[in-house]
């Protein structure tokens, strides 16, 4: 019998797609772009706002309706990432966290930015840095990150 | 109504790479092995259910890629279907086909290469495209993000999240089907390479290459053959929200309602006490504890204190992942059919050097997770 050799072939798959966002996220995504504004949906059956927003209350099924949201809110989870990919935005340090927007009840999943990783804990309060209006697109890194914030007042 | 059991098992051994086998040859491998371990042909075969999915394979209808090799055009053809999802999933479709009374046997068979294809690519693909998969959130940040939200909601530390590594990692030893056994520290775990914190290197499973095969009969089929068959005495699966945010992540309401189903239905009460043996998913050192609580075997919040007693160690009175679990060995889809072929081969008294004991192993549960941070679970209770 022959010397058997392993063979390997290389491939590469690249599929462009044209994926129609739909009415809820198209809705959404515009008002990042024009106005900087971010958008919940609030289902009426469970009272329950959130953001991502969706056309129906993944629990009720119900038709959600519109609520603008504050774009600023608290820290529910972090981490900072120590590995790099091509699939990942140019951002140093590379930090997620899941934001609690004010009025809303889900977390919003985003990227941290202007922030110390020493600083990171649970409650920490923060607000949207969007990108220049010219530079935004209609697109979730419209904002570019969320970065903690002042407290002014009492 | 009549009864389901599993009936033969096989699974490959769990290898960072095979390059000396096809995804079709390795699941030819285990569904000649699971046959032979039935002592059945595949004549005697009436239906097959694969489980795959396309992305780690790398085409579109990844299940057609491996009918040939499962037996889908054996003497003219047999009913075939697929599952995209974990095989613990394909297991309770098959084991549904049987119930209906339209067939008799199912061969269950999964197979997946981590090392074929772009493991961060693929595990980014699984977020929604408009929100979260732009952001760059694959498997291991998105973990990160559950472990973290653990830590902080209960008070559990990263020490003992390691505890889980070193137990899984020194029960591999003694199974040759595992990738990565050792005898590792607690000091050694906390000390590997931070990947995204809190998770470190040693607090994740593998990327593995591999396949496994389970056949299932009816009552009458189960018990004409000479091999004591292993009952699927309850089971169930449960989802939950799709995005991160929407859910606590330090909780996971879908695997206690799983978990209470299924329990129900095997008529455990009691689940500590009446469990010989659990064969969970820890595709990440947490899972095992956070998994744990919503199963039901301590209160919630309480992971670590179960792992500190010790009662989850082979020699415990709960033993988990004797096999050295998933993060001994990590096929993705077929990780949770290894959890029930373990848990097989425990109740038959067949696990080798992991055999637990002196106890007989009398009732076991495996278990499977689909989607991100255990977006959906499958319990299933199997007894002898
Ligand atoms: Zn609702």
């Amino acid at each position: 019998m022959p010397e058997e050799e392993a063979v390997i072939y290389r491939g590469r798959i690249r599929m462009p797609y044209t994926w129609a966002v739909g009415e809820t996220g198209s809705f959404f995504l515009t008002q990042l772009r024009d106005h900087a504004r971010i958008w919940g949906t609030r289902c009426p059956q469970c009272r329950r706002t959130m953001v991502p927003p969706r056309r129906n209350c993944p629990r009720c099924l119900a038709k959600t309706h519109w609520l603008q949201l504050e774009p600023r809110g608290s820290l529910v989870t972090y981490t900072v990432v120590h590995y790099r990919h091509r699939i990942h935005p140019p951002q140093e340090p590379l930090i997620y966290g899941v934001i609690k927007l004010e009025g809303a009840d889900t977390g919003l999943t985003h990227l941290l930015g202007e922030v110390d990783p020493a600083d990171l804990r649970p409650g920490l309060l923060l607000e949207a840095v969007f990108k220049e209006p010219e530079q935004r697109r209609g697109h979730i890194l419209d904002i570019l990150y969320f970065r903690p914030r002042e407290v002014t007042g009492s | 109504m009549t009864n389901v059991a599993i009936v033969g098992a096989a699974q490959t051994p769990y290898r960072r790479r095979r390059d000396d086998a096809s995804l079709a040859e390795l699941v030819h491998e285990v569904t000649v092995a699971a046959l032979a371990d039935a002592g059945l042909e595949m004549g005697d075969i009436d239906n097959i259910v694969t489980v795959s999915n396309d992305f780690w394979d790398g085409r579109t209808i990844s299940s057609m890629a491996v009918m040939d090799a499962s037996g889908s055009s054996y003497a003219g053809g047999k009913n075939v279907s697929t599952v995209e999802g974990d095989g613990t999933f394909g297991l309770f479709y098959g084991a549904m086909r049987i119930l209906s009374g339209v067939y008799r046997t199912t061969l269950v068979v999964a197979h997946s290469k981590g090392s074929e294809g772009d493991p961060m690519m693929i595990t980014n693909s699984m977020f929604d495209y408009i929100y979260t998969r732009p952001l760059g959130l694959e498997f291991i940040s998105s973990c990160a993000l559950q472990a973290r939200r653990y830590m902080d909601k209960y008070g559990l530390t990263e020490a003992d999240f390691a505890l889980v590594s070193v137990k899984n990692r020194r029960n591999a030893l003694r199974n040759p089907y595992a990738q990565l056994a050792g005898e590792l520290t607690v000091e050694e775990v906390l000390a590997s390479p931070v990947l995204a914190d809190p998770l470190k290197r040693h607090d994740l499973s593998p990327i593995s290459d591999g396949a496994a095969a389970v056949i299932l009969a009816d009552s009458p089929v189960a018990l004409r053959l000479g091999r004591k068959p292993v009952w699927l005495k309850g089971g169930a699966f449960c989802s939950e929200d799709h995005f991160l945010g929407d859910r606590d992540l330090a909780e996971a309401p879908a695997l206690r309602e799983a978990s209470r189903r299924a329990f129900e239905m095997a008529g455990v009460t009691d689940p500590f006490r009446e469990i010989d043996v659990v064969e969970l998913y820890d595709a990440c050192s947490y899972m095992e504890l956070l998994w744990l609580e919503e199963m039901g075997f301590c209160p919630r919040g309480e992971g670590g204190t179960l792992i500190r007693s010790g009662e989850t160690a082979p020699e415990g009175s709960l033993p988990v992942n004797p096999s050295g679990g998933v993060l001994s060995a990590h096929a993705v889809l077929v990780a949770g059919l290894a959890r029930v072929i373990e848990v097989v081969l425990q109740l038959r008294g067949e696990a080798g050097p992991r055999q637990l004991g002196p106890k007989p192993v009398e009732l076991g549960l495996a278990h499977g997770i689909n989607g991100p941070c255990g977006q959906s679970h499958c319990v299933l209770v199997l007894g002898a």
